[in-house]
């Protein structure tokens, strides 16, 4: 066989033609007609959806268009950007303290975090809001500081304008258990040689956490945390629970309750969800390359053929 | 005689009932180099682990410049260090890894920099400027804003060195720094190691590097199973060895 792949070329097994070097290969390219196929089928099946649901009377597009950029909805849309924001941020520095106190040489620290994790997770977030709701029935004020009395401050929760920061602070809650477990995912992803050389180095616990482990850590952790802040976007649409009614879905119930017409009012809701998510998906992308510096394939600020050249 | 740099005393150590370091007694005197050998699993990098505190000995004591390691002595009373003492005692104590542990989301002079602005809280400027030299004494001066990901193991290695010598330690162990190197860039690396143990600086290396050991070692001991089992000059274990379990080992990885 080689040798009459060889008697084609040449004895000495090269061609004398110099194109056949200098030139890069033109190949028939390989075909994928199922591909096509399929893709084409797809879009037939798009376009004969939307124009039917163009024309289709329950979807009422005029009201739509009259009211997807009415004030009301603007002002709900951006309660639920800000429950979103102020909620994982609570979540994602709790988790990230939870998930710390987690690996700490402190037995105390670890069974904290333990318990937070088992509690806030254990139970359904929507049972959580409820209870944050009604908390104030129960503890009209709420005690920090030392028990029985030592020195501490007191915060009124009774009023109704709380309800919005009890709702954050639910949300906050329930989803620093589950950030608290993806941090921690990222932080065992670490190689234990990175902490025992920064502990050689003479840095102490938390120097190694924040300088080494955590910021090493963080390759692993954004993905599912750009995961868990699409989720609470979503999420935030239980506030009525608490009961906050100003957020982006209660908001569009309560106007389609006026105009008994829900469909076009979910359409609106969700068409704000889905921007929202598009551009937090945009986010992501561009930190997780910031994230990503230093490993291997993606590194830059060095050219990848320097690898195993002498110095 | 001066107080020794690392002065071990019937040092034991055990992890769960497995005790893997059985009676370590040995001194290393200030500017001296010793290096250390024996078969895989014999204690090695336990014993560097100890000198660093990285693992607490359960008997015997182990000294480093006069000073007890992991512990203070009271009355006759030990009394575990707290967490920030024992960091300061690692700080001037540097240590070079096989696998050499860089930190691979920073550049080289990062890594060289780190320990001495976190620990030493020292201006960044100043570091740099002192990092950059380092780098230059191990032949990196034109791969300092290279991460690790694009070095190759020699470099890497070089770069740990430097990292290890920007804290000014008074103690260098190194654990089989070139074991985890292409046979092409072991030189290298014992090229730095040669220049540095010419400086005067006190190193406990473990190796199975014999044309090093006999060029830049003072002494050697050879460790089997947890003992100290033969010390002496390089020349006089590696040619001469006394003990039968030396002259096996010796015959296996000459
Ligand atoms: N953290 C640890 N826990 C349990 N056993 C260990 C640990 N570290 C080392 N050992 C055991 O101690 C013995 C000596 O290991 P080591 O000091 O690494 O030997 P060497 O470096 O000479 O090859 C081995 O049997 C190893 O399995
Ligand atoms: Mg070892």
């Amino acid at each position: 066989m080689t040798n009459k792949v060889n008697d084609q070329s040449g004895s000495n097994n090269s061609r004398s033609d110099r194109s056949f070097y200098d030139e890069p290969i033109k190949a028939v390219r390989l075909r994928h007609p199922w591909r096509i196929f399929s893709a084409a089928l797809l879009v037939l099946w798009v376009i004969a959806f939307l124009t039917d649901a163009a024309g289709r009377e329950a979807y009422d597009w005029n009201a739509y268009g009259e009211y997807v950029f009415d004030p009301r909805i603007l002002k709900a849309t951006i309660i639920t950007l800000q429950l979103t924001a102020y909620s994982m941020l609570i979540a994602i520095s709790l988790g990230v303290i939870l998930a710390v106190l987690r690996q700490s040489p402190n037995p105390v620290f670890k069974a904290v975090s333990w318990v937070f994790i088992w509690v806030f997770r254990g139970t359904p977030v929507y049972v959580q809001l409820v209870f944050w709701g009604l908390l104030s029935t129960i503890y009209p004020t709420l005690f920090f500081g030392a028990p029985f009395g030592g020195p501490g401050f007191s915060i009124d929760i009774s009023h109704s304008s709380s309800l919005f920061w009890i709702a954050v602070v639910g949300l906050g809650l329930n989803e620093a258990a589950y950030m608290a477990e993806i941090v921690r995912a990222g932080l065992l992803s670490v190689d234990e040689g990175q902490e025992e050389a920064a502990k050689a180095l003479g840095m102490k616990w938390w120097a190694t956490m924040r300088h080494i482990i955590i910021p090493q850590a963080m390759r692993i952790i954004i993905p599912p945390t750009g995961n868990e802040v699409i989720s609470m976007l979503k999420t935030t649409s239980l506030v009525t629970a608490v009961p906050v009614s100003s957020d982006l879905y209660t908001r569009s119930r309560d106007i389609s309750a006026e105009t008994f017409n829900p469909i076009p009012m979910l359409l609106i809701a969700s068409t704000w969800y889905l921007l929202i998510t598009t551009i937090l998906m945009v986010a992501q992308y561009f930190l997780e390359k910031r994230f990503a510096r230093g490993h291997a394939q993606i590194a830059y600020g060095a050219d990848p053929k320097i690898i195993g050249e002498g110095a | 005689m001066s107080t020794p740099m690392v002065h071990a005393d019937r040092v034991r150590k055990s992890f769960g009932t497995h005790e893997v370091l059985k009676d370590i007694s040995l001194s290393v005197n200030k500017g001296e180099v010793m290096c250390l050998i024996g078969p895989s699993g014999s204690g090695k990098s336990t014993f560097l682990r100890c000198i660093n505190h990285l693992e607490e000995v359960n008997a015997g004591r182990l000294y480093v410049d006069g000073v007890l390691v992991g512990y203070r002595e009271v009355n006759n009373k030990l009394h575990e260090l707290k967490a920030s003492d024992a960091a300061h005692q690692r700080s001037d104590i540097g240590m070079v890894f096989q696998k050499f542990n860089l930190f691979p989301h920073l550049t080289a002079l990062e890594n060289v920099i780190a320990a001495p602005t976190i620990v030493k809280k020292i201006d960044k400027d100043v570091a740099t400027k002192k990092g950059k030299e380092l780098l230059e004494r191990v032949g990196l001066s034109s791969k300092m804003e290279h991460y690790p990901a694009h070095l190759s193991g020699g470099q890497q290695q070089r770069v740990a060195i430097a990292r290890a010598l920007a804290m000014e330690p008074k103690l260098m162990l190194f654990d089989e720094p070139t074991s985890a190197l292409d046979p092409e860039l072991v030189g290298e690396v014992l090229d730095v190691m040669k220049t540095l143990a010419k400086t005067g600086m006190t190193m406990i290396v473990v190796t199975h590097e014999m044309g090093f050991a006999r060029e830049v070692a003072d002494s050697m001991v050879f460790m089997d199973d947890g003992r100290v089992i033969e010390t002496g000059t390089p020349d006089s274990v590696l040619l001469s060895p006394q003990n039968e379990r030396t002259k096996s080992f010796l015959s296996k990885v000459l």
